[in-house]
């Protein structure tokens, strides 16, 4: 149980460390990689709380791809940041003030709902389908292919659009590039590719 | 002390969120920053599903997390497309200029 506490206080503290630091961080992609650190302590925190795949994937979805999709754009865009930084210190005041607030009023709901709301009395968090020897990824498997089927088929239908969106956004059609079009060829008779000509003597071929 | 409840995982998502609404106060006009903002705030929410999920032993609040992950990976796609393709157009990325969106 102290290794427990040990491991979340741990995991917890890097969490909030490296958020802060992801929006403090003077260089974006100091920010990127704080960002990656916040994600492989959240990760570690799920493992504590029994949710092992969804810590995988996190690992896999978040540090794997959004984050290097965000390193690519910070490093492919050359913009000076330090003109963004503008105004930093002066949102800086109001923006700590309202954001305790918020912290404090979210942590006072959090501890009512926790101390009285439906899970008062577990005080340990349960594996998923307790009482049964399912694996996490099984027993979310078991739901999530059969109550949630249409919403997994939803969600990998928003992936889809959001590809295609992501592409049609940034497809540039570069004019005077010289690509090879496949039906030109194939529509290519002997007709249209040969031409026989009979060039007198002395005098060569125009085009 | 010793026994890390509930209210531990929901304070820690709390005060994430929270980190991630005091980034997009302080870093209005970076808008690279305001995206890995939302994503921590999606953490947090993700964090409190898990948690919730774990506390009431019942798998759902895994599968929601799992939807959230979905479409902040999609949004933050997208969001980044659409900086690509304001960068190309303009130049440079600062939000406060853009008050007109047509390319």
């Amino acid at each position: 149980m102290a290794l427990q506490a040990i491991a979340f206080y741990l995991m917890s503290a890097v969490t909030l460390v490296a958020g802060f630091c992801v929006v403090s961080a003077r260089n974006p992609v100091h920010s990127v990689l704080w960002l990656i650190l916040a994600f492989f302590s959240a990760a570690g925190l799920f493992v504590l709380l029994g949710a092992e795949f969804l810590a995988m994937l996190l690992v896999v979805v978040y540090v794997g791809a959004v984050a290097v999709l965000f390193l690519f754009v910070v490093m492919m865009l050359d913009v000076d940041f330090t003109a963004l930084r503008q105004g930093f210190a002066q949102y800086m005041p109001i923006g700590l003030l309202i954001a305790a607030f918020l912290a404090a009023e979210m942590i006072l709901v959090a501890t009512t709902v926790a101390t009285k709301g439906a899970a008062k009395d577990n005080l340990t968090p349960m594996a998923a389908g307790s009482g049964s020897e399912l694996s996490n990824a099984e027993a979310i498997g078991r739901v999530l292919y059969t109550d949630y089927v249409y919403f997994f088929q939803a969600a990998g239908l928003v992936l889809l659009v959001a590809m295609i969106g992501a592409i049609v956004l940034t497809l540039r059609h570069k004019p005077g590039v010289k690509r090879q079009v496949i039906m030109d060829q194939v529509l290519r008779t002997p007709k249209t590719g040969m031409r026989i000509v009979n060039p007198k003597p002395g005098e060569g071929i125009s085009e | 002390m010793m026994v890390i409840g509930l209210a531990h995982y929901l304070s820690v998502a709390a005060i994430l969120f929270t980190i991630g609404v005091f980034g997009i106060f302080v870093n209005r006009k970076n808008i690279i920053v305001i995206l890995m903002s939302v994503e921590l705030m999606l953490l947090a929410v993700n964090i409190n599903l898990v948690a919730f999920s774990a506390y009431l032993g019942n798998v759902t609040g895994q599968i929601f997390a799992m939807f959230v992950l979905t479409v902040a990976a999609a949004e933050a796609a997208v969001g980044l497309a659409i900086l690509v393709t304001f960068f190309r157009n303009r130049g440079d990325i600062a939000v406060d200029d853009a008050s007109v969106m047509k390319g």
